[in-house]
């Protein structure tokens, strides 16, 4: 499957820093039950650009970003950083793969430690990862410049009760870039804040990307967000990737029937009033609702079950992610009927898989 | 009404007020959704369900009252959905459950009346003079809210057939059995398959807690339905999903919604009126369609303009710079003014009375900003310290 990789569209903008090869992670629930939170998923992180990783609750993208902060052991496959193979096997080395990936978690209001004030939560990983030499108070204020809380000093002696929620969140933003990393995480980084001030905290977020060269993977359900904040778009299904390309391209002609859903399903001020007022669902896209509201198919393509196209084929074989362009990639069946203006000339179900 | 197993199917009751109610519902069940709706609409202008007159609620603290609900005025229409938009602290919760009396100290109702009219109550009745055991009878059976966290309103520890028997029986007088079926129809209603009355709230997807929630709502078939954010929680396919479905159970059982959110794109494709709350006061009132194309005031705008969309051009996004401001000591005049690019000396002197928009053909477009119109020209972004999104380098 590696082989058939479209070229990363973050590729053009820096280094490659992380790579995760064909990862995978099964969770044992009761017994003799797997959920395979991850399928065999592989995606390139490179410096200053940022891949979105956009799906639904459940889809495996949360898993698959802690695999890669070293959270959680992989069942199976690789993860490189700077060409080498990860290994958090023992305490120091975990320390200083930290040091180099880090995470920024979805809500400010729990992430933070409510018995500690701001200075408390940023000195500490100044102090484990720079070292006791560093200049603690400097670099602390230099923090919060970066992430814009000022003026520092009024900011430090606060405990988390006392900020709102977006400044809350750009003190995690901070904490984060205290270990100096290379690659940051952001697990929904923005979805607990007020719609009015996401865009800000996405600003800023790009703002440090830019500033810091960072290799950054956003995690979100908002494809929307995505649109304007990644280069490459990877999309989430059931723990398994089932589209990738550019971050433009995919949400304008998406590719997937599981895209097309996300994508119909954002709120479109500009589609006002034809959708849920006066109608109900009866102009929403057909397959919104799923037969089975418990999740995803446990035979063949995970998305049938909820597939305007699926036949015996989708409900037998899983699609393997298949090339569409240089860029782009889809796992499905069936692209030629989901997105004929992408796939030309005519194709039978069947070979799809033989470009 | 009470024994009647399923929600809005009309069947006549020997009491003539209910019969009346489920003519009503008839009416607007019918075929054509849009007849109930524009019904709803010519009686919104009559006689509104609730009529919030010059609320103002406080929080009393040590260093002093702020003002969290400051003279506020609203009408909800029979059958109505009117949206509360407006970023956290904004007051718009406070407003909500004020009215339903639901805050206890250090909130304090200072002002203001609620006028209650539901279909079921012989005269309209303020809520805010309602003695204890009047209230007991408008909570739940008349108004019903929808929290904003499913996890933390659901019971933990009850089965979900027993939180829905719970609410049947503190508000309806009905026998076991038939308060059992509908527990069961209630959840048809909502669309979970009824072996779902046996799980506990941690079973169930987040989805799956929120449309339990509804039904819980929808379990003494009230007149009103309050939502607090009921789909932030959510992802956008499931949260599009319950939208729908809000929009059609409306549509068949002819309740009037109050939909609480930060989100303005929800509202915009949702609600037939928003009121846009900043710093406890209304600054636009207007249609859905008015707000979309014809936004006055320099807040709505900022909202507008701070989510991303999806089709069409990637627009410039600017978001709103700065944070709410502080409702101990406000500032005299318009409470905008610190984040707005329109700001001009004059604005401190904004009484903040909603006035019709001179140039819209609805005199029931207001707004508290005198200075701005739809078609002023955009001022300069106001030189945010951040980054702008949109802004690709290198390419």
């Amino acid at each position: 499957m590696s082989e058939q990789t479209p070229t990363s569209a973050a590729a053009a903008r820096g280094p490659l820093a992380m790579e995760a090869i064909a990862v995978s992670k099964d969770f044992r629930i009761g017994r003799g039950h797997t959920l395979h939170a991850v399928r065999d998923v592989s995606f390139n992180l490179y410096r200053g650009a940022v891949v979105a990783l956009v799906g639904e609750s459940g889809s495996g993208k949360s898993t698959a970003a802690r695999l890669l902060a070293g959270q959680e052991r992989l069942t199976s496959g690789t993860i490189r950083l700077d060409g080498k193979q990860v290994d958090v096997s023992s305490r120091a080395d975990f320390r200083r793969y930290k040091s180099e990936v880090q995470y920024v978690f979805q809500d400010p209001f729990s992430s933070l430690n409510p018995v500690h004030t701001v200075r408390y939560h940023l000195e500490r990983p100044v102090k484990l990862h720079q070292g006791k030499d560093a200049e603690i108070d400097q670099e602390v204020v230099s923090l919060m410049d970066q992430v814009r809380l000022t003026p520092a000093q009024q900011f430090l002696a606060k405990y988390p009760h006392e900020l709102s929620g977006g400044q809350r969140q750009r003190v995690s933003f901070a904490r984060a870039l205290a270990a100096r990393p290379s690659v940051l995480l952001a697990d929904e980084p923005v979805s607990m804040l007020d719609v009015s001030i996401r865009l800000e905290m996405l600003g800023l977020l790009d703002d440090l990307r830019k500033r810091f060269s960072l290799a950054m993977l956003y995690i979100t359900h908002d494809i929307a967000s995505a649109r304007y904040f990644a280069d490459e778009i990877l999309v989430m299904y059931a723990g398994e990737i089932v589209e990738r390309g550019p971050a433009e391209e995919i949400t304008q002609v998406p590719a997937h029937p599981y895209t097309q859903l996300l994508v119909a399903s954002a709120p479109d001020p500009d589609n006002l009033g034809s959708a849920l007022r006066g109608g109900g669902r009866r102009q929403g896209p057909a397959l919104a609702r799923p037969q089975n509201l418990d999740g995803a198919a446990a035979q063949g393509c995970p998305f049938n079950p909820r597939c305007p196209f699926a036949d015996d084929l989708c409900r037998r074989e899983d699609p393997a992610l298949t090339q569409i362009s240089d860029t782009r990639g889809a796992a499905c069946w069936h692209l030629d009927v989901a997105a004929p203006q992408l796939v030309s000339g005519p194709r039978g179900g069947g070979d799809a898989k033989a470009i | 009404m009470s024994a009647d197993p399923t929600p809005g199917s009309a069947v006549g009751r020997a009491d003539g007020r209910t019969l009346d109610r489920e003519t009503h519902r008839t009416i607007s069940a019918a075929a054509n959704p849009a007849v109930g709706s524009s019904l709803a609409g010519a009686a919104s202008s009559s006689s509104p369900v609730l009529d919030i007159r010059d609320l103002s609620i406080v929080y009393r603290t040590p260093s002093g009252d702020v003002r969290a609900v400051d003279h506020i005025n609203l009408a909800l229409g029979i059958g109505e959905v009117v949206g509360l938009a407006g970023e956290s602290g904004s007051g718009k919760s406070t407003l909500a459950y004020g009215a339903c009396r639901l805050l206890r100290a250090p909130a304090l109702v200072t002002n203001g009346s609620v006028i209650y009219r539901g279909r079921r109550v012989t005269k309209p009745a303020d809520i805010l003079k309602m003695q204890p055991d009047e209230l007991r009878r408008l909570r739940w059976r008349e108004i019903a809210i929808v929290f904003q966290s499913a996890m933390n309103a659901l019971n933990p520890v009850l089965k979900v057939r027993d939180q829905l028997l719970d609410v049947i029986h503190a508000h309806l007088k009905m026998p076991r059995d038939e308060a059992r079926e509908r527990a069961a129809s209630l959840l048809d209603l909502v669309g979970i398959p009824r072996s779902r009355l046996r799980s506990y709230p941690h079973e169930l997807s987040g989805g799956m807690r929120q449309r339990v929630m509804i039904a819980m709502a929808l379990a003494t078939d009230p007149e009103i339905i309050i939502m607090d954010e009921p789909t932030t929680a959510l992802d956008v396919v499931v949260q599009r999903d319950i939208l729908a479905q809000i929009v059609e159970l409306k549509d068949r059982l002819g309740f009037s919604i109050l939909f609480i959110t930060h989100d303005l794109s929800l509202l915009l494709e949702l609600a037939d009126r928003i009121a846009v709350m900043y710093a406890g006061q209304f600054v636009e009132i207007a249609t859905s369609d008015e707000i979309h194309r014809e936004a006055a005031h320099p807040y709505t705008r900022g909202l507008l303009n701070s989510f991303p969309s999806l089709r069409g051009a990637r627009r410039e996004l600017v978001g709103i710079p700065g944070s709410p401001p502080d409702l101990r000591n406000p500032a005299p005049g318009c409470p905008f003014v610190p984040r707005c690019g329109y700001a001009r000396p004059q604005c401190r002197d904004v009484d903040m009375q909603l006035l019709p928009v001179a140039t819209s053909k609805d005199p029931d477009h207001v707004t508290a900003c005198p200075f701005v119109l739809p078609d002023t020209p955009a001022p300069p972004v106001p030189s945010v310290a951040s980054g702008n999104p949109t802004e690709k380098p290198g390419t």
